[in-house]
Formats: C-alpha cells, sequence, structure tokens
C-alpha cells in the first residue's frame, strides 16, 4: 500500500507540474496567498460591528477564510473594513487609519451608513467614507446579513488574488490616491 | 374619537400634585406661574431666575425627596417671542415612586441658566448636551463646551431654523427625497 | 483625593504634582477594547490613571433632530440604532410613548408578546455585555460558546419581523402579526437550552480564581456616588440600589410576573457582571412565566387610525387601503400633549418624551439615554486604578455608542 497522499487543490493556479514542482507565474502565487491570509482591521463603530461579530462568531466563521486573527493595529493590517456610521467628526481619524496601513491594502465598506451616510442624512454624518478613501467593495444593508458580509469578503479576495505584483507602484493606482488626495 | 385611558394612579398624582404645588406656592409665590397635570405628570413652570432654587428646594425637601434627576433638556418655539427657549427637568423621588417635570422658559436675550450641576453631578453632560444643542448658557458649568457635535461648529443645530441636512452635499438631490 | 491606596495595595495620589513626570496615553476612539467610538485621554503616573478627558460624539447621528422630520411610525427604526443589542426594547419603548399620548389600551395578549420580545432582547444584550467582559480579561470561551445562543434569538426574532439585529418590531398599538407556529417551536426550544448554556458559561467564570482577581474591587462606585451621577440599570443595582423601572412603573403587563431584582453591594465589576447574569436568569424566568400564562386575544388594539393594517388586508380590502394611505400620509388626527415615558431598557431607563404639536411629526423628541448619562462617570471611577482596570470598567459599564451619542 503506497504512503503517497494525493492533495487535490481547488483553484490552483495554471501551470506546468512535476514530482514535488510546479512552474507558474509569481504574482499568480503571492494574489493566492494574500487572498487567503487577509488580516482584517475591524474598525467597528455601531450596528454593522454587532453583525460583523455575529460573523465572526461560529455560526457564520470568518476563519475559514483565512481571517482568523484580527489585527487592531492598522500597520499590521491588510483590510480596513469599515462598519458603522462614520460622522464627521470621526472623518479624520478613519483617513489616518487608512494612512497608517501599509500597501498592499483593501477597503470593505460595510453597511449603508459607512457606503452612503445610510438612514442618516443628517448634518452630523458624512455620506460615505468614499469622500475621504477609497474604497473597493461595497456591501449594502443596514445591517447585511452575515451572508452577504462573507460575499463581500469573497470579492476581496477575488480583488487581492488577480491584482498583480506591480499595481500599488502604478501610475493607475496613484492617480487614484490622488483624487482623495492621499500622496 | 381618542379616549384618553384614566391613569392607574390619578388619585395618587392628584395627591402629588396638591402637595407639589402648595409647597412651591408657599415658597416660591409668584415665580410658580404653571401648574398642571400632563397624562401622568405634574408639571410645574417656574421662571428662569427661581428655578435653580426650585430644584434645590425639591431635592431637599424631607417629604418629597426629589432627589433623582432623570433628565433634562431644551427646546426651541420660535413663534413664542419671550417664550421661545424652554428648559425642561425631570425629577423623581426613588424613595416615595414619584415624579414630576418642571420648566422655564425665557427668551432668546438671556439664554443663561444657573447651572445644576452643583446638586447632581450627572446633570454635567446633560447639559453640555443642551447647550451643544440649542446654545443655553449654564452659568458655573465646570466645563460648558460642545459635546456631541464637532467644536469647530459655529451654530446650535437642534433651534428650528437649521435644516436637518449637511446642505453641501452634492450627491442627494433634494426634490428626489420630497424636500 | 490624594493619598489613597488602589486594589493592590499601592500607595498613589490623584493629584497632579508639579515635580512628577506623567504621561498621557491617548485610549482612542478606534481602539479595540472600547467596543464603541469614544475616546480617554489619560494622564498617567506609570501604570496608574491619574486623571482622565472623556471626548464622545465620533458618532452623533443627530438622532433627535431627525425624529423631527420623521413621521411617528418612520422613528422606529431610528429608535432601533439607540442600543443596538437590543433594539426591540427600544422599539416598544417608542410604540409605548406614543399610545400614551393618543391613550390607547392594548390588549393582554399583545402585552404579553411584548414582554417575551423585550426579555429576548435583554438576554441578548447581557449576553454581548458578560462574555465582553469575560474577552478582555482574557477568556474568549465564553464569547465563542455563548454567541451561539444570540444566533437563536436573531433566529426568534427574524420569524417575528424579519430582521436579525435592528428589528424595527412592532406597530404602535401592538405586534404586527401573531407568534407564528416557528416561532413558538424556536422560543420553546432555546428556553429549554439556553439555560444549559448559560450555566456553562456561568461556571468558567463565576467563581474562578483568575477572573475574581481581575474584575473584584476593579472601579467600584458607592450607591451614593451611582445615584448622584444619576445612574440606572444594571449599573445601579450593582452599587446597591434596587431601581427597576419595570418595578417601579410597571409597563405592559410586568406587574403580572414574579421575578427578583439582583441587587449587588460594591458596584465594582464583578458585581455588574453577576447582576447581569442573573438577570437573564431571570430573564428567562419571565419568558417562561409569559408563555405558560399567555392569554387569547388580539395582538394589536382597535385604533386604526395609527395602527397599520396587516399586509393581506391592505391588497385585498378598501377599508384598509384607505387608513393604510391616511396613516403613511399623516392625515390622522395626532392629539397634541407632552408625554414621557420610560422602560427598562438593557442599560437602564430608556425614556422618550415626547412633545406632539398634533402634526404628522414629532415637534421635539428627547431620548433619555441612560449609557450618555452613566458614562459621565466614568473618569471619576477610573482614578487610580491601572489601565488594564480602566479597560475593563469600560466594559463592564456597557457603554453601546449608538446609545452615548445618539
Amino acid at each position: 500500500m503506497s504512503n503517497k497522499v494525493v492533495i487535490r487543490p481547488e483553484n490552483k493556479p495554471e501551470g506546468y507540474e512535476g514530482e514535488g514542482y510546479m512552474l507558474t507565474r509569481l504574482d499568480k502565487v503571492v494574489g493566492l496567498a494574500r487572498a487567503n491570509s487577509l488580516w482584517p482591521l475591524p474598525f467597528a463603530t455601531s450596528c454593522c460591528g454587532i453583525e460583523f461579530m455575529a460573523t465572526m462568531a461560529a455560526n457564520y466563521d470568518l476563519a475559514r477564510f483565512g481571517m482568523e486573527r484580527m489585527s487592531f493595529s492598522p500597520r499590521q493590517a491588510d483590510l480596513l473594513m469599515v462598519m458603522g456610521t462614520i460622522s464627521k467628526k470621526m472623518g479624520p481619524i478613519l483617513r489616518q487609519v487608512y494612512e497608517q496601513m501599509a500597501e498592499p491594502k483593501w477597503v470593505l465598506s460595510m453597511g449603508a451608513c459607512a457606503s452612503s451616510g445610510g438612514i442618516f442624512d443628517t448634518y452630523s454624518v458624512l455620506q460615505g467614507i468614499d469622500r475621504i478613501i477609497p474604497v473597493d467593495v461595497y456591501i449594502p444593508g443596514c445591517p447585511p446579513r452575515p451572508e452577504q458580509v462573507l460575499d463581500g469578503i469573497l470579492k476581496i479576495q477575488e480583488l487581492a488574488k488577480n491584482e498583480g505584483i506591480g499595481y500599488r507602484q502604478s501610475a493607475e493606482y496613484k492617480a487614484r490616491l490622488a483624487q482623495y488626495g492621499i500622496e | 374619537m381618542h379616549h384618553r385611558t384614566a391613569s392607574q394612579n390619578s388619585e395618587k398624582i392628584t395627591y402629588l400634585f396638591e402637595e407639589v404645588n402648595t409647597a412651591l406656592k408657599t415658597k416660591f409665590g409668584a415665580d410658580l406661574l404653571n401648574a398642571q397635570i400632563d397624562y401622568d405628570f405634574p408639571v410645574f413652570e417656574v421662571s428662569k431666575s427661581a428655578v435653580h432654587d426650585v430644584l434645590e428646594f425639591l431635592k431637599n425637601d424631607q417629604a418629597m425627596v426629589f432627589s433623582f434627576l432623570t433628565t433634562m433638556c431644551g427646546s426651541h418655539f420660535p413663534e413664542q417671542g419671550e417664550r421661545e427657549f424652554m428648559l425642561m427637568y425631570q425629577l423623581h423621588s426613588l424613595e416615595k415612586n414619584q415624579r414630576i417635570r418642571i420648566k422655564t422658559f425665557m427668551s432668546i436675550k438671556d439664554i443663561e441658566v444657573p447651572t445644576a450641576t452643583d446638586l447632581w453631578k450627572g446633570a454635567n453632560w446633560m447639559e453640555r448636551e443642551t447647550f451643544d444643542f440649542y446654545g443655553f448658557r449654564f452659568k458655573g458649568h465646570p466645563n460648558l463646551k460642545r459635546i456631541l457635535n464637532m467644536d469647530e461648529m459655529n451654530y446650535h443645530p437642534l433651534r428650528k431654523q437649521y435644516p436637518l441636512e449637511d446642505g453641501s452635499r452634492d450627491d442627494k438631490a433634494d426634490n428626489y427625497f420630497g424636500r | 483625593m490624594s493619598n489613597q491606596e488602589n486594589k493592590i495595595g499601592q500607595a498613589f495620589s490623584t493629584e497632579i504634582s508639579e515635580q512628577k513626570d506623567y504621561s498621557i496615553l491617548n485610549l482612542g476612539p478606534t481602539h479595540p477594547a472600547t467596543h464603541g467610538i469614544f475616546q480617554n485621554v489619560l494622564t498617567m503616573d506609570g501604570e496608574i490613571i491619574v486623571r482622565a478627558e472623556s471626548t464622545i460624539g465620533y458618532i452623533h447621528r443627530a438622532f433627535e433632530k431627525l425624529a423631527e422630520r420623521r413621521p411617528y411610525n418612520q422613528i422606529t427604526p431610528i429608535t432601533d440604532r439607540l442600543n443596538y443589542c437590543s433594539s426591540p426594547i427600544n422599539n416598544i419603548g417608542w410604540h409605548m410613548t406614543v399610545e400614551k399620548l393618543i391613550g390607547c389600551e392594548i390588549p393582554k395578549r399583545a402585552q404579553y408578546m411584548r414582554v417575551i420580545i423585550m426579555e429576548l432582547a435583554r438576554i441578548a444584550d447581557h449576553i454581548v455585555c458578560d462574555t465582553v467582559i469575560a474577552v478582555d480579561t482574557g477568556a474568549l470561551t465564553g464569547f465563542t460558546y455563548l454567541f451561539q445562543w444570540r444566533e437563536k434569538i436573531y433566529e426568534i426574532f427574524e420569524e417575528i419581523c424579519g430582521a436579525r439585529l435592528t428589528t424595527n418590531i412592532g406597530r404602535i398599538g401592538g405586534i404586527e402579526r401573531d407568534f407564528s407556529p416557528t416561532a413558538w417551536s424556536r422560543l420553546d426550544s432555546f428556553l429549554k437550552e439556553f439555560p444549559k448554556g448559560l450555566s456553562e458559561f456561568q461556571s468558567l467564570v463565576e467563581r474562578n480564581r483568575i477572573f475574581m482577581d481581575r474584575t473584584v474591587n476593579c472601579g467600584p462606585i458607592s450607591a451614593e456616588m451611582a445615584l448622584q451621577y444619576s445612574f440606572t440599570g444594571p449599573n445601579l443595582r450593582a452599587a446597591g440600589v434596587d431601581y427597576d423601572v419595570r418595578v417601579m412603573n410597571p409597563y405592559s403587563s410586568y406587574q403580572d410576573f414574579e421575578f427578583n431584582i439582583p441587587v449587588g453591594t460594591s458596584g465594582d465589576t464583578y458585581d455588574r457582571f453577576m447582576v447581569r447574569m442573573a438577570e437573564m436568569w431571570e430573564s428567562v424566568k419571565i419568558i417562561n412565566q409569559a408563555v405558560k400564562n399567555m392569554p387569547d386575544g388580539s395582538f394589536h388594539a382597535d385604533v386604526p387610525e395609527f395602527y397599520l393594517p396587516a399586509k393581506e388586508d391592505v391588497y385585498s380590502k378598501m377599508e384598509a387601503l384607505i387608513y393604510h394611505f391616511k396613516i403613511v400620509m399623516g392625515e390622522t388626527d395626532v392629539p397634541v400633549g407632552e408625554v414621557y415615558h420610560s422602560v427598562e431598557g438593557g442599560n437602564g431607563e430608556l425614556g422618550y418624551y415626547l412633545i406632539s404639536d398634533g402634526g404628522r411629526n414629532p415637534y421635539r423628541l428627547h431620548m433619555r439615554r441612560p449609557c450618555f448619562i452613566y458614562y459621565q462617570a466614568y473618569t471619576e471611577m477610573i482614578k487610580g486604578s491601572m489601565l488594564s482596570d480602566a479597560i475593563l470598567t469600560m466594559s463592564s459599564m456597557n457603554v453601546i455608542a449608538g446609545e452615548l451619542d445618539a
């Protein structure tokens, strides 16, 4: 009886395989590694934060997507999840947290309030965080169900997987940041 | 068409109303401007100059013991001229399970009121919030600055003349929202 | 306050002296342990906190101004977002305020159903608070196990009203629909299994040496100070005062139920934790009594001018359609008056002060938010404690940012 273990990975990048080696593109491997090991920064401000806690809990486990470790320090985080209403008082702080994150970084805006101000069309609420930071994925809902949150995170994973290596130094990305006034 | 339900304790409330009314009339006389029962609350309107003394009297009185400040808030009635701004305090006597409301009105010209923080420490933030929303100046407050809005805001947003929305937003067209 | 001894017998002084070198620590708005966004700038002498300055308002959404713009039925979603861990209590409290204004009697069945919903919400709120206190001491197991019961409560809410967290439950005049058989069966299985799960968690931390060392004598507050700061709810009861709105001013038939008010002694973190734990047991007792004694009858009052008719009727009957239109468009006559009604929320006395001028929207709605009022005392409570005790004190006070800033 042979002791060979057959592993059939899903979503294997295309390439040439042989006994004990695989030849593929570097950016595919890097993309795979990035997508499955994102460290999120839960920027939870209000009710969406509680639904995020429910997503993190055992029923809709977030750890199966590689997000076991929440990073509350922006310096060590990859994914900024903004969950909840951002008021104008909080805007500069959100911006500072975003700028403290190292590249590559993605931003997920969870909930109606973070995406567009939600039901709070008032003088004190920022009508969407995309007024101050670039956002990659928006999750609608008030609050979104945990399944929707997982869907949004899977979309972020798709973005991370297909990004490529040189994107963050490219002119296109720098132009995007310049729109928000970020160097 | 709308039948008001008789409050279960309407006798108790009438008795409380009489008790407080008599006590306030005896002690403060002309400063007690109005007294009525609103639903299940005895409501006493006093003049602004006496409001702090009235609160102190009610708090320290041995018979009534209104020693718990439930809440306080302000309100704005722009058409009422001299009675434009209203301040409301709700007191609760935990020992006797009785609640009353004290109100005072003032015009925009003399919107200064003595603070209640020397009676209840909990009035600190309540007064800051009322200042933030309406602009009441509480004389003697240890730290009267805005609490909920941004410090740089230069108007008092809950006054009726100011709109709810931020006028400078450009992504929501008012005519779609019925405004 | 000058020279005192802290929890571990070290002498410290909370007066700022010129000779010492103090460090400033910003327990900023975004912090994993603050469970909400509010800031405390701490002046520290080593590990001891000498002074603290609080800044709140980072999630001020102007509820009181927003309420002046919305008709009575549309204010319910706003009240959801006050203490969002137990939103049904806020919703039902608001509906009761409007019912007091219009003078409407709610049938017994609807009152009992409301009690069941409110007590489930209270259990959900206390699950969050207690597990988070344990997480802040390092005991993450309680959180991972007990959140399963929150999912079960969410499933019950979903069956009743369609939403999990921000429920927008009920109507002015009762509940929108009777509990379906699925809701009853989910409720029954919850009542059967939750006590086992709760006692598991309780046995893990209640007499746990490490947990008690961390939480006993951590951030205490005396009853006099608590009353001065207008504390209500579990924080006040942990300090020794048995003030519970459900008992003092009973609403929605709470006088029919037998339950105790758990009261602590020293008002420290352990007492706050245990008071909430005991309240969860009392809530289970209340729900059991309500289910057993559920009266027959209607689930809503007969106030067609305010109670939105059932959707099946709106689509098939003319009268219901007309009433629906009138209510939504604001053609109904609302009485003029001022009313205040309070309920026992997850954090204390949640009150609504409503001034109505007869129009479609309230003229003024002021919400008495317990979190906002008792959080003032935080800077006093942590004077002289160490940083980790300050974190525990904050999480044991159950400060929900939505209720703090409104």
